[in-house]
């Protein structure tokens, strides 16, 4: 049977392009009887409804994968998200982890940090270094990547509503270390809307959050071409309870409303769009999980073309990390939790993940600790090199269940969409708390499921055993508060203080008006202006926002 | 009369984490076993639950923390009601607490602590035991 | 404070005692405010606001904020505190949460019986927040001397609550998120609305409780419009209706538990007109 003239084309133009470019990881790939694996299982004779709601992988709609070879050309990333206590005790570890033969690098910081404050105010209480790493000036910063060459490494980093002040301390260090804005790499999270629904590390009202994001995304833009502006993030959203329908629904809602900010704003679509990341959750159920990432592929995709009229194929690509589920993780017989970081790893990788964290069995009681971590990434490294799954492109595609499923996750989301745009958008539906009630509910109903007995947790509440709870546990030195207060006197006792305060009040009356405030706050981190000054004034000038419960 | 004071209850998260998804299970559970459940939401000072407490006559705070902060945040509530002239209002506590930590927290003067995967109705019957022991309002 | 509310709230003895020791001079002097509408529309963050506002000339503020209880289990998540919990710490802030507790009426009785306590206490303003649907909610609303109806624009219930009748209770519209799409729209209707057939039309206030716009205005009016109360005797008359349903509030209240366990223990035939069997009981009583 001759080949079908639309996959001659693909095979042509999109597949030929990247194979010249990128070689696959081998010459062939092979089975344990020498058979060879084909790249791409297709239909015969495709038909046009296949065409149009799969096509083939690294074409619109991105049903099958973002790249042509997916990862038979390479292996998604395996990022895994570390950091606690002191800068210093966290570099050390990256260092380590970079010797270890990692290219990227995914920082942690502590709840102080994530929302503004330094260490010695009475907010931090109890929380210093505790969930991760404490920064609270350029000082700190220096000490997290020192001897740590910022023109090679990737670095991502989950901070939200400061994320344009840690952003300028690391465009900062780099600068100290020799490196161009414009060769620095990496991500920071700054999905603000996702805390106001899920995470709660939000500071400022919706709309001058929203400004700070656009601030980013054009000074970036500009300065940093090579960096990741924004993690748009449903990983927290499905923590928090919410469905996988829902997960999709308010991700991509949320990404619609921050590319439409950014096209009020003035910025080119085209520019800021193929900076846009995604982040997703990874949960147990198999097949639904998989379902969800292809349709949260293909809705994006419809949805910057057809409402936004974006036509570089890099603006419509849903390029994501994926993290497995947190809340599955069980605090009794904790060696099951590597059976479920499995199978939630396996299905973020036939999803077609860019790159992923496993999480580690101990999480339901402490911090991993490091042996935990290395069973982890190995089972990455199991489902990379052992169970044949990377070595063809969307193997689960043409499963009747799966197409029904990705059909009916897209169209629900989608459904879920259109009903937050007719209610206001995003921005009031959190106001209103409508989207925060939703995932209440859902999380409510699941749990009393397991709470009555129908749906089953193995060892929580069915095959029960009586154990020994006390698998060895990392501790954060109780000590770090002290040390970090310590620190964060002198830097304050050793800079130029009239500038700081000079600075600040730039700053203030910037954020008064209209303008870019990347360059003020840029300025304020080089004269090492702590985090807390930096985000008390911008408290004082935006309000902070409350939470609606 | 004079039991129904013994339903109201304070549930609240002190700290700054943001995970309130235990924390408002636990609040519409023991709503829907008939209490009335004052929640203060995520990220309150320990002397922000206190005086909240004081003022709505509650029988037992519930606190939940999963950033490991609770040894420093859960006594500091018990410390905040003892300030604010309540040291008989109980207080439970829940989260990822590790199991060596429960025993210090109780010598702390929190009543219980619960760990992942305890049953509802076990969290729900140590809130009425513990609002048993109040004086009758 | 906190206490002495809970005793009247549970009906217990000692409430007497401590009802008859109160203030009645700054009873009389205090303003009290009610506040509602539908729910999304801003009621908690325009409290908030107010309570803000007020702080800044060092007032004692008093809050009951009223939330319904379930009626299949009668439990409550009351979470209006949320919103203003960067006052918890402020001695001179006193909150208390109410659950409805599915009664027909004495919600009324408990809730004047604390708005008295807080006022006694030296409260200068007592606001009392609820949600604007059901009977047992207007009815607490009698209390307050000056009533704000709280709207949104698309929430799409301003038809709803001139349905519900609140609309007619209400002193001052308050549109609150003057700043979304449909503000003005909403203002001139309700302006629309209460001038027909009214000599003296309800005022309309916007507002960004959110940023705390307006809220110095709608105090000023709402601080015009008690005092021209208070010379007309206005305000005198609604305290009079408000004491006299508290007054049958309480008789009710009184009345129930025995006439519960008189009809119990009558093991009254089914058939049988009720209303008649009703007024025998009253009788003997």
């Amino acid at each position: 049977m001759p080949k079908h003239p639309k996959l001659t084309e693909w095979e042509e133009n999109e597949l030929a392009k990247s194979l010249n470019r990128f070689p696959e990881r081998k010459e062939k790939f092979t089975n344990h009887g020498g058979e060879e694996i084909p790249r791409l299982g297709t239909p015969e004779s495709p038909d046009d409804a296949y065409l149009e709601k799969l096509s083939f992988p690294g074409k619109y709609p991105y049903t099958r994968g973002v790249q042509p070879t997916m990862y038979r050309g390479r292996l998604w990333t395996m990022r895994q998200y570390a950091g606690f206590s002191s800068a210093a005790e966290s570099n050390k570890r990256y260092r380590f982890l970079l010797e270890q033969g990692t290219s990227g690098l995914s920082v942690a910081f502590d709840l102080p940090t994530q929302i503004g404050y330094d260490s010695d105010d009475p907010m931090s209480l109890g929380e210093v270094g505790k969930v991760g790493v404490a920064i609270d000036s350029l000082a700190d910063m220096e000490t997290l990547f020192d001897q740590i060459p910022l023109g090679k490494v990737s670095t991502s980093m989950t901070i939200n509503s400061p994320a344009a002040v840690l952003l300028a301390m690391y465009v900062a260090v780099g600068e100290k270390q020799g490196v161009a804005p414009e060769n620095i790499k990496g991500t920071i999270q700054n999905d603000v809307l996702k805390e106001y629904v899920a995470r709660g590390t939000y500071i400022f009202p919706p709309k001058p959050s929203l400004r700070l994001i656009t601030n980013i995304f054009q000074w970036c833009s500009q300065n940093t071409p090579a960096f990741n502006t924004i993690s748009i993030s449903g990983y927290h959203i499905r923590e928090a309870g919410s469905t996988a329908v829902q997960e999709v629904a308010f991700t991509l809602a949320n990404g619609c409303t921050y590319v439409q900010t950014a096209i009020d704003a003035g910025l080119e679509l085209d520019i800021f769009a193929r900076r846009l990341a995604f982040f997703f959750n990874a949960s147990s159920d198999l097949l639904e999980e998989v379902a969800k990432f292809r349709a949260a592929r293909r809705l994006w995709a419809r949805l910057m073309k057809d409402r936004f009229g974006a036509r570089d194929p890099a603006s419509l690509m849903l390029r994501f990390h994926t993290q497995t589920a947190g809340n599955t993780l069980t605090a009794q017989q904790i060696d099951n939790n590597i059976v479920r970081v499995t199978i939630q790893a396996l299905a973020a990788v036939l999803g077609g993940t860019q790159s992923l964290h496993t999480n580690s069995k101990d999480e339901a009681h402490s911090l991993p600790t490091e042996e935990s971590v290395r069973t982890a990434l190995r089972t990455q490294q199991v489902l990379a090199h052992e169970s044949g799954v990377a070595d063809t492109i969307d193997p689960l595609a043409g499963s009747y269940y799966i197409e029904s499923l990705t059909d009916k996750i897209e169209r629900e989301a989608l459904a879920l969409i259109d009903k937050i745009d007719e209610s206001g958008g995003v921005v009031k539906c959190i106001e209103d708390g409508f989207i925060q009630r939703q995932i209440e509910n859902a999380a409510y109903q699941y749990q009393m499921e397991i709470e009555r007995g129908e749906r089953i947790i193995v060892g929580v509440n069915k095959f029960q055993i009586q154990e020994d709870k006390k698998p060895p546990l990392l501790r954060v030195n109780p000590e770090v508060e002290k040390t970090q207060v310590a620190k964060l006197d002198g830097v304050k006792n050793n800079r130029n203080n009239q500038q700081v305060t000079n600075l600040l009040a730039r700053l203030e009356t910037a954020a008064q008006g209209s303008e870019n405030l990347m360059p003020y706050i840029y300025d304020c981190v080089k004269e090492y202006a702590t985090l807390g000054e930096i985000c008390n004034v911008l408290r004082k000038v935006f309000g902070e926002y409350k939470d609606r419960g | 009369m004079g039991t129904a004071q013994r339903n109201r209850v304070l549930i609240g998260k002190p700290g700054l984490d943001g995970h309130d998804r235990g924390a408002k299970f636990i609040a519409q559970a023991l709503r829907d076993a008939g209490f009335e459940v004052v929640y203060t939401g995520i990220r309150r000072s320990p002397e922000e639950i206190a005086a909240a407490a004081v003022q709505e006559d509650v029988a037992a705070v519930g606190l939940s923390s999963l950033s490991g902060a609770h040894m420093r945040l859960f006594p500091a509530v018990v410390e905040a009601l003892k300030k604010a002239g309540a040291p008989d209002i109980p207080v439970l506590g829940g989260g990822v607490i590790p199991e060596e930590d429960i025993v210090a927290l109780k010598e702390a003067g929190i009543v219980e602590i619960f760990t992942p995967g305890t049953p509802i109705d076990t969290i729900i019957s140590a809130y009425r035991a513990a609002c048993e022991k109040q004086p009758p309002g | 404070m906190g206490r002495a509310i809970s005793l009247v709230e549970n009906g217990a003895e000692s409430a007497e005692i401590i009802l008859a020791s109160l203030d009645e001079d700054l009873i009389s002097q205090a303003t009290i405010l009610g506040i509602t509408g539908p729910p999304g529309a801003g009621k908690s963050t325009l409290t908030n606001g107010i309570i803000s506002q007020l702080r800044q000339s060092r007032k004692r503020i008093g809050i009951v904020a009223v939330d319904p209880s379930s009626p299949i289990s009668g439990g409550a998540i009351l979470g209006d505190r949320i919103r203003m919990m960067q006052h918890a710490t402020d001695q001179d802030v006193v909150m208390r949460s109410m659950a409805t507790r599915g009664r027909l009426g004495g919600l009324c009785a408990t809730a004047g019986a604390a708005v008295r306590i807080m006022a006694s206490c030296g409260c200068s303003t007592i606001i009392i927040e609820t949600v604007g649907v059901g009977q047992s909610e207007m009815d607490i609303i009698s209390l307050a001397d000056i009533t704000l109806l709280v709207l949104a624009p698309g929430l799409g219930d301003d038809i709803q609550a001139m349905k519900a009748g609140l609309l007619e209770v209400a002193d001052i519209l308050v549109v609150n998120k003057a700043d979304c799409r449909g503000a003005d729209t909403l203002a001139m209707d309700l302006e629309a609305v209460t001038r027909k057939g009214s000599a003296e039309p309800t005022q309309v206030c916007m507002t960004v409780a959110t940023e705390g716009k307006g809220i110095a205005e709608l105090l000023e009016r709402i601080d015009t419009l008690d005092s021209a109360h208070r010379d007309s005797g206005e305000r005198q008359k609604r305290r009079r209706g408000a004491h006299d349903q508290e007054v049958l509030d309480w008789c009710l209240e009184i009345l129930r538990p025995t006439l519960k366990s008189e009809i119990t223990k009558r093991k009254l035939p089914l058939l049988g007109d009720p209303r008649r069997k009703a007024k025998e009981i009253l009788q003997e009583q």
